[in-house]
Formats: C-alpha cells, structure tokens, sequence
C-alpha cells in the first residue's frame, strides 16, 4: 500500500468538533431530539440529611399531565445503583431511610417538567428525623465508615520520627470541589421492542449505565444499549453519577411505555451528585536540619458522604499520593473512609491524588518554615532518585520502584525559565516595602500516577471499519467530555494506516459497537483506547498489506480491490495494560504503569486588609511524553491549572448545620472566571518520551496537571505568613480564610 | 387585549402566541425553534451559556447587547432583533476560537461567541480589559480562558461588520402605545409612557414589576413561582432617560446599569471600578438601577454607594409623586416604603461637593459577577482636616441596606486621621450584627468592615501605599 498523507502525530490539530462547538451544531444529549410522546420526569429529593421514611403517599401527585409516579417498590429488578458491586449502597430511591438532604425518593414523569415538578411536591412524605453525622471527625469517633480504615507503610515511620533532630506535628483542612461541568446531568431513555431500552446520557462510563439500568429494570446487559457522543465536561462527575438518572429515566420508560427524558436543573445536579472529597489530615513528622524527612505519619480522614460509591478506590488514591514527588523512607499512611450524612462523594480529575499530594506540600512547606529555608531546597533534599540513576531513595509507601522520575530535570529547567531565585528575592523587598499588599511564591512538583489502581479495568476495546469508498469509522471505548480524546484517537487510526485525517471519523460511543469498556477516567482515554483503535487498525493493515503484496495501489483503490476479493475491512482491537500488578490486601505492589510528572511555579498577591487575593503569574513546565497533539496536551494543563486553583481558592462548599447544601448554583459556588486566571501564565511541555511502551510514547494528561495548582495554593500560604509567621491556612484559600491566617 | 409578541428572530419576523408570558426566551428557542446552540447552564443567569444578542432601535440606529436568555422573558422581545449563534455563519471570533483551540467540551462555546461578538460589534477596537468584561458572565471549566482571551485578541485584529442593522423592520414594529398580551391567564403589559405605567400599576396593584428581570426572572426559573400578571418598565421611554439636572444626577427607574455605566463612572471613579464588579455585561445589560433598589435586597450593591451619596428616591404612582432619601426606603428585610401600585420614577444623586471624600468597596470570593459578602460606601466630608460630616452605608451588613450611625457620629468633628480611624472602628460594632452564612461568617464581615474604613482612610490619605489586589501590576 502508499503511504502518502503527512503524519498527523504531533501537531496541534483542532478538537475534532471545534467547528461545530462554535457555531451551536454539536449536539448534547438534551439537544437531541425527543421522540414523539416523549415525557419529562422529575425527581422528589429528602430535605432531611437522615430521617426514617415513615409514609410515602403519592395520590396527590395525580394531576393532568402525569402519567407515572415510581418509588423504591416500582422497581423490578434491584434497587441499586452502586458503581462497584462488592460496596452496595445507593439506592435509585430511598426506601426506608434517607441518608442526605437531597436523596432522590420518588419520581414523575409527565406532558411537561413543569407539571412532573408541580406533581411530584404533592406527594405526601412522612419522616422521622434522626440524628446525622455531619464531619469526619464524628464518623471516626463512632466508627461511622464506607470502608475499613486501611494503612499504606514502609519501614518504621515512629522510630524514624524518633530519631529526627526536628518534628513538627498538625493538623490540615482540604475543602471539597463541585465539578461543575457546564452541562448538567441528563438522560434520555426510549423504550424498544421486548422491553429493550435504547438510553442517550451523559456519562463518562456507558457500559455502566447499561449494567445498571438492565440490573435495576430485571433485564440482561444485552437488552440495553447506551449511546453518548459528547458531554458538555465530566472532570469525573459523570463517571458514576450518571447511573442514578439514567435508571429514573429507564424505570418511568417501562413503567409508561414510552420516552422518558430527565434533564436535573442545576440546583438539583449540585444538590444531588457527589463531588470532590474533602478531608481533614493530620500529621507528624521527623526531620533533619536540611530538612530531610527521616519519618513520617499522616492520617487521611475522608469524606466519603452517605455511600461508598467510589470512595474506597479514591481513598487509595489520595494514599497512593501521600509522597508526591518524594522519598518518604519510613512512612505510615492511615486513611479513614468516613461516613457522613452528607451527598456521596465521587471521582473528581485526579480522583483523591490533588489531597494526598496537597498535604506533603504543605507538610514540606511547614518543614521549609520551621528551618527557615527555602521551601525548593527541601523539596530538592528529598526528591527520589533521578530515572537512570536509582539509588536508595526510589522505594515509595506502597513498595512500588519509581524507575521514571525526572523531577530533577524539571526543577531545574523551570527554576531557570521562571528565574526562581531573582523572584523570590523580589517577593521579599516587595514585601518589605509594602504595607497593605503582600507578595508570595512557591514551587511545587507533581507526580502522578497512570493506571486504574484496580488492576481489571485496565483493558479497552475499539472497533475500526472501512468502507468501500476507503473512509473509515472507529469506535472505542472512551468517551469525549471535551479532552480531545477522539481528536487524538483519529490521529492515531489516521497514521496507522497512513491516510489523510479527514477520512477517519469517530461516532458516538455505544456499549452496541464495544462492550464491557472502563470508564473514560484516571486520564486513561487516549493511553488505553489509542492503543485498542491501533491494534484494529493494525489487524486491517496487515490483511490490506497482504493483499497489496508491493503492488503499493493508492488506498482508495486498494480498499475497494480488498473488497473485491472479499477481504475483511472490519476490525476490533483490544488492549490491557502491561506490568502492573497490585496486592491490595498486603498494600505492595506496582499499582501504576507509569508516572506523569510536572512543576510549576506561581506568585500570588494578598490584600493584608480583606484577604483578597490574585494569581501574579505561573510558570509551568509538564511531562506528557512524546505530545500526540499539543495543542490539546497544553489546553489539559491550562484547563486543570485554572481548575485546580479554583478548588484551592474561590470555590467552597458550604452546608448549614442541619447538613443542608446551600452553595448549589454558579450564583454561591464560584468557579474561576477569566479575570482569576494567571496575568502572565507561561505554560511549556517537557521535552521527552515515555519510557514505556505507551502509545507514541506519549503520557496521559487529563488529571495531573490539576495538581500544579498546589504552587498557588502555597504562594498564597507563604504571602500570609509573611504577615504571620504563625498563621494556618485551610483550604480553600478563600479571602476569609486568607485574612485568618495574616491575622490569627 | 392579547396582541401576539413581534420580533425578529434573526433573520426572520415572529409573531408569537399560545406561550405563558413567563417562557423565557431560552426556553422559547430551545422548545419552540429547536435552536439548541443556545444552551442552559444555569437558569439563573451565572454561567453565560444561555447568551444572546438583542437588538433594540435607539434613537433610529441599532443597538446590539448580549444578554442572558435564561433570565429573560418572552414578551421583552416584542419590536426587537433576537441574534442567536446559528445567525452568525462563520465570523472571525468564531474562526479565531477555532484556531486558538478555545473550545474543548464546547457547552459554554456559543455563549462566549455570543458575548465576544457583541463585544466585537460594539467595540470598534476592543481592549483587554473589555475583553474581560464581556466574558466575565461567560463560565468556562474546561479551558482556562487563555485559549479564549487569545481568540478574542485574533479576532479584535480582524475588521468585521459583525451584525447586520436592519433598522427598517424593526422601525415597522414600533408600537406607540401599551402592549398587552396574555396566555392561560397571564397578562403581560410593555406601557410606553409614565402615565400608562402609572395607570396600568393603578388598575394591577398587585403585578409583578419587571425591569431587566435578573431578580424576577429568578423567581420564575429557580423558584418556580407563576406570575399571573407582569409589567414591564423597560419600554417606558422616559424612565430610560440620565439626565444631568441643578438636583443632581437623574437616573430614570428603568435605566440599566449598562447605560448607567458612563455616567456613575464619571460621576465618581470608586464608582466605575465597583460597577465593572457588580455584574457581568449580560446581566448590566439586563439590571436597572431602579430594580436593584426597589427589589429590597440587602446584598444589591446599588444602594449604599448611593446612600452614602445622599440618593433620593422619586416613587411614583398614579394618585402621587414622592421623593425621600433612598435610606428611608429600605425599612426592614423584605419591606419596602413603596405603596402598591407604586414604582421608581427616577433616583436624584446630588452633586459632590469637593471637600467630600467618596470611596465605595466590593468584597466578594471572586472578582467578577459575584454576590457581595460586604458593600462598603464611605463618604467623608472635610473641613480642613477635621470630619465635618460622614455618611456610611453598608451592604451585606443587616437585614437592609444601612447607614452606620454609630460610626458617623462617632467620625463626625474628629481629625481624619490614623488614630480617630482605628477609634471608631468598633462604632461598626453597634452598627451592626451581619449573619453567618455561605459567603462568609459574620466574624469576617465585620472584621472586613472595620478594615475597609481603614482602606478608605488610606487611600484618600496615602497616596503612595498600594491597595487593592484586583488589576494589580497591569
């Protein structure tokens, strides 16, 4: 076959839909349009954060319009909308008990969502109210947990405390995030011959919905199809939290017979999803004069709300991130799966990683500040080994080797294009002359580890077509929230058989075309699903190469010859993760294939007067391997910067002390806006290649970057301890809490 | 009555009925024209997904303002231009979002080419700062917005007659007199003169007031009320009108804050800088002056700006016309002195006089179109260096709107200086007893309270000390 069209690999191409973003085409699902007779459903929420469900009276519900009204005992098949089987507990509808202000109880669906919500308000609840549990701290008091608490350690973390010169020991808020994707959550489910259901949703993991609704509806996986061509933003939040909209919808399709659409608002969507844990840490922890750490305790108290949901898995991951870029040596890890009264909290970019990273930088930072140090000279001491260089300091907590740091490099790399040290000297004589506004800096790596850490849903599937005209349709596992994945996809099905980008075209998801595919999360889309598209490609090359036999026809021809002597121009591919290999149970093992890697450097300014404060500048300088699109890479890092700093400042989840949620809209939750981003923002892309054998040698880029915001975050600690040396700063850094710490 | 609500919808005439007079215009192009490029993120006029342009006839030539369509009823478009993203081809801020990669999920992409287009259109030459301002209503959480603020400098460089003007069409749908259009019930009124307000107030005591709708549309869209009947002020032409009088500055009932924009600045810059924080340009565009005050809210950032300037209100209704200071208007949480069938005819700002010191503040988690957890106004009178006399004003504070007696009193006759400022700044504390709640404790308001009169001390006394962290450095 001749190979003429220019590799698309490596340029920075387009998202795949950009054309259609901008002039409204693209396609949501609730722009999708409704079958005939569609109805629209509405779901009754619990007021109570616990209460016993004493009587559920839905007669009043029965006004022109609706035609269902399904509670917890209209299901026929099970009441469970859990996304991991071994850890049940979320019920489609609250049956006897309500475990949150907001938990779904009954639903309507009716001619319009008007008259679903004006119906379902008048059925009759009857609660008991019980006492809740509001914090983490109560939970662990009363052994209140989703999960048993679990313990990561190496070496002997007390003696090493033991025998340090200094320790230093306290206690560190991490506030919660919404996520906050623009689009909120949304399903539309038509029912097909048989009982089958056909279901549009806006969902990270479809071949979850499936599951789910057939196990909540009494039917096989295979009797459900799930369709999702694009979200408008996930950020993890539509990984499991999709499902319980998805089955409402389904359950009122069986129960009426005909389409049912349930599109939340966004108050409910706030209101009812799960979001990014917040934890309260302690620690303590032993060390030299340089600041090397000699032992080290943390303790991780989650907030996992009301059911475990993903919670254990996320819990692990904060663990998993306990060290970040350094060598801890004698380290416990003790993390507590707190149950609370409180929504169920879920994946959010980076899944538990920005916590357990957030605490050793501001561990580090304290250990900097009781030594009066630079905080990047400790940071430096306690690096692991460089890649190529293993010594003694490359074992993490979880006895994993980390054979690919090249923290080194970047540190030294950005030190000098972000001109750290003339900075921080500027900072200082700022600081100094100023009285009202204060100046901060810091540095911080990232580390971040690739893979699903429960080793099974390492796997992908894809399947490619060619048609006859020599276009090509690939299918894969992973789904688009606006990360490029099909972008890049396309790219590599392009390259592989070495035609022009415009003849490969990717379609909607669909559980129809490749089955028992893993969530698009853990920023494994493009590593996993990239590979699975170019093995099906690679099977089609190699039957067309065959075929050609160095006759090199042009690949139009050659595609329509192939059919001619009936050659198979279809394909699936499939793709599981090499070398990894996890024992959860001893907590040892390699849970990741690789790490991706990054730092940055920000200044921040503080108002000493309210606490307000503004992003100066960011310097960042990231590992995505060898770029498959840079453009995409640099708008992931850019994109989880901005949003790593608004969970780290302005957004703050807020409940009253009945554990009612009262930050549910853009108008109390603040997200970053275009005037919160960096003034000067330099953003580059570290140039090297995985090591590994990943696709293009390129590295995952979805959620690491978020984690680069921790500069900022600690840029602001270190303007307000300027003030106040001994001032403590929780996060989120809101001006409040700012204004706190300069003033004690 | 029950006339069909006239407009144009891109390019084309609608004559519109058998809808509530309540169904917003979002809900109107997504449901009724199956457009979907304009979508909801918020429904309460936050996130900018929903925006539009509107075109409206001033003075015989085109005016085109991004608004938010999600807050937005229906009848509001009777004789104007609707502009949706499908209108718009390929233009160079679409083409430049492209380019610069500032799509990625792309759910918040039409609602800011919507407002980069406006700006576009209405700026000639767009600065960044403009720039900024015509986003800052528009939410993205994909991109990080440099993507975006790049295409906007690409396509700020690009010289394009944006949207059309089609002054003919829309001058055939003028109306001379009341509009009136009802559905299922619900009636809606668009009076064009002081008198047919006054006189359809008269006959509907009890009608909801709309101004630019981005409180009452609220009320619609996140509290699900229904509205049985509806006046709307924003085609009262002589409640549109600034005036510049011997009583002052005259900023009619009706005015948007937008229009308002140039001559609050002017009037004072404390003002300009507190007006680019109060709201996105969808929703300024949308918000008037007069609605601000009459809603009651205790967290508008209208009012103590305007209390501590020694505001007057003109009410209005048909058997009388009063005016009284704007504080004595806010009476208690929810209570208002406004009889029923009354409205804001007009607010007086008197002149400054020079020996006053004004500075007005904005605290709030995030610079842009966020609700304030304090409002602060100081307006100090100097006679030499001593206070002669100070008005607060305070939002955020109390259950209103209020002066800080205590702390004026405590000011007024004391040298302006360090040592009466860090005196008097307990007085707050018999002032007021703010409330704990999502956007802050009551701890921190006071404290930050106390601390801006000690900002405001700075500022007009130090020249030379740097304040403010807001635009720091550009």
């Amino acid at each position: 076959m001749s190979i003429t069209a220019k590799k698309s690999m490596g340029s920075p191409l387009p998202h795949d839909s950009a054309e259609m973003h901008v002039s409204g085409g693209a396609t949501y699902t609730d722009d999708i349009r409704e079958p005939a007779g569609c109805l629209q459903a509405y779901i009754l929420q619990s007021p109570h954060a616990h209460a016993k469900i004493k009587k559920i009276d839905v007669s009043g519900c029965c006004i022109a319009g609706v035609h269902a009204v399904v509670t917890a005992k209209d299901i026929p098949g099970e009441n469970e909308v859990a996304p991991v089987p071994i850890y049940p507990g979320d019920p489609l509808f609250a049956k006897d008990e309500v475990m949150f202000a907001g938990q779904s109880v009954l639903a309507v669906a009716a001619d319009t969502i008007e008259i679903a919500r004006t119906a379902a308000h008048k059925a009759v609840v009857e609660y008991e109210v019980l006492p809740a549990i509001l914090d983490v701290q109560t939970a662990v008091k009363e052994k209140s947990f989703v999960g048993d608490p679990y313990v990561m350690r190496i070496g002997d973390a007390a003696a090493g405390i033991e025998k340090s010169a200094h320790v230093l020991e306290g206690a560190f808020d991490i506030g919660g995030q919404e996520h906050f994707y623009l689009e909120g959550q949304v399903a539309l489910v038509t029912p097909l011959e048989n009982g089958e259901m056909h279901c549009y949703s806006s969902t990270q993991h479809p071949t979850e919905v499936q599951h789910l609704i057939a196990k909540v509806l009494g039917l096989a996986d295979h009797a459900v199809t799930v369709d999702m061509r694009r979200m408008g933003g996930g950020f993890g939040g539509k990984e499991s939290q999709a499902s319980l909209f998805a089955c409402a919808a389904a359950l009122l399709a069986r129960k009426t017979g005909r389409p049912v659409k349930l599109r939340v608002d966004r108050d409910d969507d706030m209101i009812m999803t799960g979001k990014r844990h917040d934890l309260h840490c302690t620690y303590k922890v032993g060390f030299d004069d340089n600041g090397l750490i000699g032992g080290i305790e943390m303790t991780h108290m989650v907030n996992c709300g009301y059911s475990a949901d993903l919670s254990n898995a996320v819990a692990d991951r904060a663990m998993f991130h306990a060290d970040n870029a350094y060598f801890l040596g004698n380290a416990k890890v003790t993390s507590y799966r707190c149950k609370t009264n409180k929504v169920s909290n879920t994946a959010f970019r980076g899944f538990g990683g920005p916590q357990g990273l957030l605490l050793i930088e501001y561990i580090v930072d304290e250990i900097a500040r009781k030594l009066g140090k630079d905080p990047l000279d400790v940071r430096k001491a306690n690096l692991y080994d460089p890649k190529g260089k293993l010594g003694k300091r490359c074992i993490t907590h979880y006895h994993m080797t980390v054979e690919d740091s090249i923290t080194h490099e970047l540190f030294a790399q950005l030190e000098k294009s972000g001109d750290y040290a003339k900075r921080v000297q500027e900072v200082r004589n700022f600081n100094a002359r100023s009285k009202i506004l204060k100046k901060g800096i810091a540095f911080t790596p990232v580390k971040f580890g690739i893979s699903f850490t429960l080793t099974m849903l390492n796997q992908a599937g894809a399947l490619v077509h060619v048609y006859k005209d020599g276009s090509v349709q690939v299918n894969h596992g992973g789904t688009e929230m606006g990360q490029g994945l099909h972008t890049k996809v396309c790219q590599i099905v392009a390259d592989t058989f070495g035609i022009p980008l415009d003849l490969v075209k990717i379609t909607a998801t669909s559980t129809g075309k490749v089955p028992n595919t893993s969530a698009t999360a853990a920023s494994s889309g493009a590593d996993m699903n990239g590979k699975a598209a170019q093995a099906a490609a690679l099977i089609i090359k190699g039957r067309l190469e065959k075929f050609d036999a160095g006759r090199n026809l042009p690949w139009k021809e050659l595609v329509m010859a192939a059919y001619g002597e009936r050659i198979s121009l279809s394909s699936t591919g499939f793709y599981k993760t090499p070398k990894i290999d996890w024992d959860r149970p001893a907590a040892k093992g390699r849970p990741f294939y690789y790490f991706a890697y990054g730092a940055a450097i920000a200044e921040v300014i503080i108002d000493t007067l309210t606490g307000e404060s503004n992003i100066l500048r960011a310097d960042i300088l990231h590992d995505v391997g060898r770029s498959i699109n840079p453009a995409v890479d640099i708008g992931q890092i850019e994109g989880g910067f901005v949003q790593g700093a608004g969970w780290l400042t302005s957004e703050e989840l807020w409940w009253d002390d009945k554990g009612v949620i009262k930050t549910h809209a853009p108008s109390t939750y603040k997200i970053p806006t275009g005037r919160d981003i960096p003034k000067d923002f330099r953003v580059a892309l570290y140039d090297g290649i995985n090591q590994e054998d990943t696709i293009y040698n390129s590295k995952a880029v979805g959620e690491p970057p978020l984690m680069l915001a921790t500069a900022a975050f600690l840029a602001l600690k270190d303007a307000a301890l300027s003030v106040n040396p001994n001032g403590h700063l929780d996060a989120p850094a809101t001006p409040e809490r700012i204004l706190k710490a300069v003033t004690g | 009555m029950g006339d069909t609500i006239k407009f144009m919808l891109n390019d084309q005439m609608r004559a519109v009925s058998g809808l509530s007079p309540t169904t917003t215009i979002l809900q109107y192009l997504r449901l009724q024209e199956r457009l979907t490029g304009t979508k909801e993120g918020c429904a309460e006029g936050d996130c900018g997904a929903c925006t539009v342009i509107i075109g409206e006839l001033e003075n015989g030539k085109m005016e085109y303002e991004a608004i938010n369509a999600c807050i937005v009823f229906l009848p509001t478009l009777d004789g104007r231009r609707l502009i949706t993203v499908e209108n718009l081809g390929m233009n160079a801020v679409q083409k430049a979002m492209v380019e610069c990669h500032g799509s990625q999920c792309g759910f918040c992409t039409p609602g800011f080419v919507m407002s980069l287009t406006a700006c576009m259109h209405n700026h000639g030459n767009a600065n960044d700062e403009n720039i900024q301002d015509a986003i800052s209503g528009n939410l993205c959480r994909c991109t990080g917005y440099r993507p975006i603020l790049d295409a906007a400098r690409r396509a700020n460089t690009e010289k394009e007659r944006y949207l059309k003007t089609d002054v003919a069409t829309l001058e055939g749908l003028r109306r001379e007199t009341m509009f009136s259009y009802e559905h299922a019930g619900q009636k809606f009124f668009s009076p064009r003169t002081v008198e047919e307000l006054a006189d359809v107030t008269a006959q509907y005591p009890d009608a909801t007031l709309l101004g630019g709708g981005t409180d009452v549309g609220l009320w619609v869209t996140k509290k699900h009320r229904t509205l049985e009947t509806v006046i709307y002020t924003g085609n009262v032409a002589a409640l549109r009108e600034i005036k510049q009088t011997d009583a002052g500055l005259e900023i009619g009932g009706a005015v948007s804050y937008a229009h308002a924009f140039e001559s609050l600045a002017a009037y004072d810059p404390s003002m300009g800088v507190l007006l680019r924080r109060f709201a996105s340009v969808q929703i300024r565009n949308l918000g008037t002056v007069g609605g601000n005050i009459a809603n009651g809210s205790p967290i508008g950032d209208g009012p103590p700006p305007l209390i501590a300037l020694g505001a007057k209100l003109v009410l209005r209704s048909k058997s009388c016309t009063r005016q009284l200071p704007l504080e004595d208007f806010f009476i208690a949480y929810g209570k208002q002195a406004c009889e029923k069938g009354g409205f804001v005819e007009k607010i007086i700002i008197p002149p400054k006089a020079k020996n006053v010191l004004f500075k007005v503040y904005k605290i709030s988690k995030r610079f842009d179109q966020d609700i304030s957890a304090v409002c602060a106004a100081f307006a100090i009178e100097l006679d030499d260096d001593k206070v002669a006399s100070a008005r607060i004003a305070f939002g955020g504070m109390a259950g209103t709107p209020k002066r800080a007696a205590h702390t004026e009193k405590a000011l007024t006759g004391k040298p302006w200086n360090e040592e009466t400022v860090r005196n008097v700044m307990s007085a707050l504390e018999n002032d007021y007893q703010p409330m704990t709640d999502m956007r802050a404790t009551a701890g921190y308001r006071m404290q930050v309270a106390q601390n801006l009169l000690i900002r405001c001390f700075i500022e007009t006394t130090q020249p030379e000390t740097e304040t403010g962290v807001y635009g720091y450095g550009s």
